[in-house]
């Protein structure tokens, strides 16, 4: 792919599609949001000993009942992971009238962190009794790039595709690549997102960090003791505002920057000062030589844990100063939908962009007594929303920030 | 054509299962066995990482750190603004652990080291967490494709001058499960092969291997400059329904060359029969240039095209091209452009095309 020069264009965003435990598609999740329903409840999918004991964010469709709503036939072929991705990538696709075009190089970067885990778990039992046992069709689709090549069949002809995986940070990382091919001038279009499945590989790795809290996760609460695991999946269209006004897209919104920096403190706790974290926003806003004062709104990572909230709340006190805008952690809805989330998040900042509104971080009490700053805990409507921070970290350091804005032509 | 600033390879550092230990030796020994797998000849970690640090660490994750440490001083850089790397299954070693223990003990009394490691970015976090690095870092997970996606987002970061130097690599590695699963799959040789016949043999599957091989990328050039990254680009045969020809010739022309300008096709040629079409079709495209491989020093994985770089870029540093990956001669010229081509499964094919600096 030859790279060439970027007019001094923007990435733009004309379509995005989301399912979650809020909902399975964006109208649902928006009424969710609105009204306060989170998605956090029991365990009702699958068999585990953690059933009744620690809650979770389930989308509540079988994989049968996801197989006929991406209208396929043979669930065979499909992991849960695959069939999430593939309901949220058409409805973005749909949402910007995208259609196969030889003349517009597309481009589709999914993300995750399970990939096929979900019927890996199904294989191994009777494949450790006996290595020439257990179905080869449960295994097959296991690693990260399956999802991503089956979601690219429903979506039609592609001169690009691959995957990201960089744990919870990972579908923000799939954006920001979308935007730098963009932008370098190797693809007119790109889908990108990411999707997870919940499965009972990570919920009982997250269990044995002892990071899962038994009463669902409280971000920025005092009282907080962990996350709740989520699953879903998120896609946005991206494509330069040239193409998209030649060809009367409607812009729902732009991707103004972002930026990914590395904490470098340990495999999973996050520094305590919030060191990478505060790089990434920094990174994010300095793109476009935003000021901190001109975000409207901060959708944090906020998982819930001990941890996390901590360095998260330290570094954007840090960037912010005394001046913090309204922020929420969306999570309290949506749960940690992990390689997922910092798509499903991105849709969500859309969404307060487009409605003027900001969801609340329920579930929350007592302020954390190290930090000055709290979340905002009601639903805010007609708020001017021009700029929306969405952070996303991840294990391994690894941490990511997006700015969304308002489309001003 | 646009004119783009050049790229380089400055450095190379790699763990595979031919002997590393001394690379100006480049392949005048190989490591040959009689087997359908080979496995790494690795290199005594504790030159690289610290004892305590690597009681824990798991065996890619090594891998992984001692061949990007080799990269950096190689590059003489030990501080790169970006860390970029593509790995096919990742930490697979602790992914299965995990997992068996999670089978096992039906959900109890699990530990979370192994959780930990079996995320896919840990190589590259790891990387970062021991140079204290707090740039960019990323981890692309996509089969045949992960490590050129990775050279594809460096090229990126450093044409767009976000970095001016970038690690990049491609790891992955072998254990008895995936070895068990795949070759139920048909992916391997039934029986052992030895490895300078893989090539001659006619068969069906390809011998399995691993292997990490990284890759120091400047906008600078160096005296230890190896090559120039002039373009990678990955393709489906299948899903893009032209002739594999026309491929080659629009990414030639793309790239501002022409096909007599090859002076060697380095190709991803494994031993599998029912895998070997595309690379005749290449050959057949590419008269007059030299057709070198591989896989039978590395052998088959998601990643194995960071050691055909590797490969390459030795290739075209050292003017030499080993007898032991010669598979066509050409008649006497030096190597100016090298081409390699590689595929997975027929699945992700890619070219990445090196210059003389």
């Amino acid at each position: 792919m030859k790279q060439t020069d970027f007019m001094g264009n923007r990435v733009v965003i004309t379509g995005y599609g989301i399912v979650s435990a809020i909902g399975m598609n964006a109208t649902e999740v928006l009424h969710s949001l609105m009204n306060g329903h989170s998605g956090i409840g029991e365990i009702t999918r699958f068999e585990t000993i953690h059933k009744g004991k620690l809650p979770i964010a389930e989308v509540k469709l079988s994989d049968q009942e996801l197989l006929e709503l991406s209208g396929l036939k043979s669930l065979k072929r499909y992991t849960r992971t695959a069939l999430l991705g593939i309901c949220a990538a058409r409805d973005a696709a749909a949402m910007s009238g995208m259609k196969p075009d030889r003349h517009i190089r597309t481009g589709l970067i999914s993300a995750t962190t399970v990939g096929g885990m979900d019927r890996s778990e199904n294989f191994y039992p009777l494949f450790l009794e006996n290595p020439s046992k257990g179905k080869l069709s449960q295994i097959i689709n296991h690693d990260c790039s399956d999802s991503t090549e089956k979601i690219a069949e429903s979506l039609g002809p592609l001169d690009f595709m691959t995957t990201i995986s960089t744990a919870c940070s990972s579908s923000a990382n799939s954006i920001m690549m979308g935007s730098e091919m963009i932008r370098a001038g190797m693809l007119d279009r790109v889908i990108a997102g990411g999707t997870d499945a919940v499965t009972r590989f990570t919920l009982n790795g997250f269990n044995t960090l002892m990071i899962l809290d038994k009463e669902g996760c409280r971000p920025f609460d005092e009282n907080r003791a962990g996350l709740t695991i989520g699953e879903g999946a998120a896609f946005l269209v991206l494509e330069s505002e040239e193409l998209a006004l030649k060809n009367g897209k409607i812009i729902h919104g732009v991707l103004s920057g972002y930026g990914n920096a590395n904490d470098a403190y340990h495999q999973t706790a996050s520094s305590p000062e919030g060191t990478g974290a505060s790089l990434a926003m920094a990174k994010a806003l300095a793109m476009n030589s935003m000021s901190p004062a001109n975000i409207s709104y901060i959708n944090v990572h906020g998982t819930g844990t001990r941890n996390n909230d901590l360095s998260e709340g330290m570094a954007v006190q840090k960037i912010f100063g005394q001046n913090v805008p309204p922020f929420s952690s969306t999570k309290v809805f949506t749960g940690h939908t992990l390689g997922a989330a910092g798509a499903i998040e991105a849709v969500i900042s859309l969404l307060s962009i487009n409605r003027n509104c900001i969801f609340p971080n329920l579930r929350w009490s007592v302020p954390m007594k190290e930090l000055y700053i709290k979340p905002l805990t009601a639903l805010v409507q007609d708020a001017a929303i021009e700029h929306v921070l969405s952070n996303s970290f991840g294990f391994g350091g690894n941490n990511s920030s997006l700015v969304f804005s308002k489309y001003m032509p | 054509m646009t004119s783009m600033k050049p790229i380089y390879i400055n450095g190379l550092g790699s763990v595979s299962p031919q002997d590393m230990a001394n690379s100006s030796r480049f392949l005048s020994e190989v490591k040959r066995s009689q087997s359908n797998r080979l496995a790494c000849i690795e290199p005594n970690y504790r030159e690289f990482i610290s004892p305590d640090i690597l009681r824990r660490m798991g065996r890619l994750i090594k891998m992984g750190v001692a061949s990007s440490r080799i990269c950096l001083e190689d590059a003489g850089c030990m501080m790169p603004d970006a860390i970029i790397t593509g790995t096919g299954l990742g930490c697979l070693e602790d992914t299965e652990k995990f997992l068996t223990t999670l089978v096992r003990n039906r959900e109890e009394l699990l530990t979370p080291t192994s959780f930990i490691q079996s995320t896919h970015n840990t190589v590259s976090a790891q990387i970062a967490l021991l140079l204290k690095c707090h740039n960019y870092n990323f981890t692309y997970v996509h089969r045949g494709w992960s490590f050129e996606s990775a050279l594809i987002d460096s090229l990126i970061q450093l044409r767009n001058g976000q970095a001016s130097t970038v690690l990049a690599g491609g790891m992955d590695e072998l254990t008895n499960v995936s070895f068990a699963i795949t070759q139920r799959l048909g992916h391997w040789r039934r029986k052992p092969v030895e490895t300078l016949e893989l090539l001659k043999s006619t068969d069906r599957g390809s011998i399995a291997g691993e292997g990490s091989a990284f890759f120091l990328l400047s906008s600078s050039q160096s005296p230890r400059s190896y090559a120039e990254l002039a373009e990678v680009y990955t393709f489906n045969r299948k899903t893009s329904g032209k002739a594999l020809q026309t491929i080659l010739l629009d990414f030639l022309e793309r790239s501002g060359i022409k096909p007599g300008d090859i002076d060697l096709a380095v190709c991803g040629i494994n031993g599998d029969t029912s895998s070997a079409r595309p690379y005749k079709e290449l050959a057949d495209n590419l008269k007059n240039a030299g057709i070198a491989a591989w896989k039978h020093l590395s052998g088959e994985y998601q990643t194995s095209s960071s050691f055909g770089l590797w490969m390459a870029s030795m290739i075209m540093k050292h003017q030499l091209l080993p007898e032991v990956a010669v598979i066509r001669k050409s008649e006497e010229r030096p190597f100016n452009t090298i081409l390699l081509y590689n595929h997975y499964l027929d699945l992700n094919h890619s070219f990445i095309l090196i210059r003389k600096p």
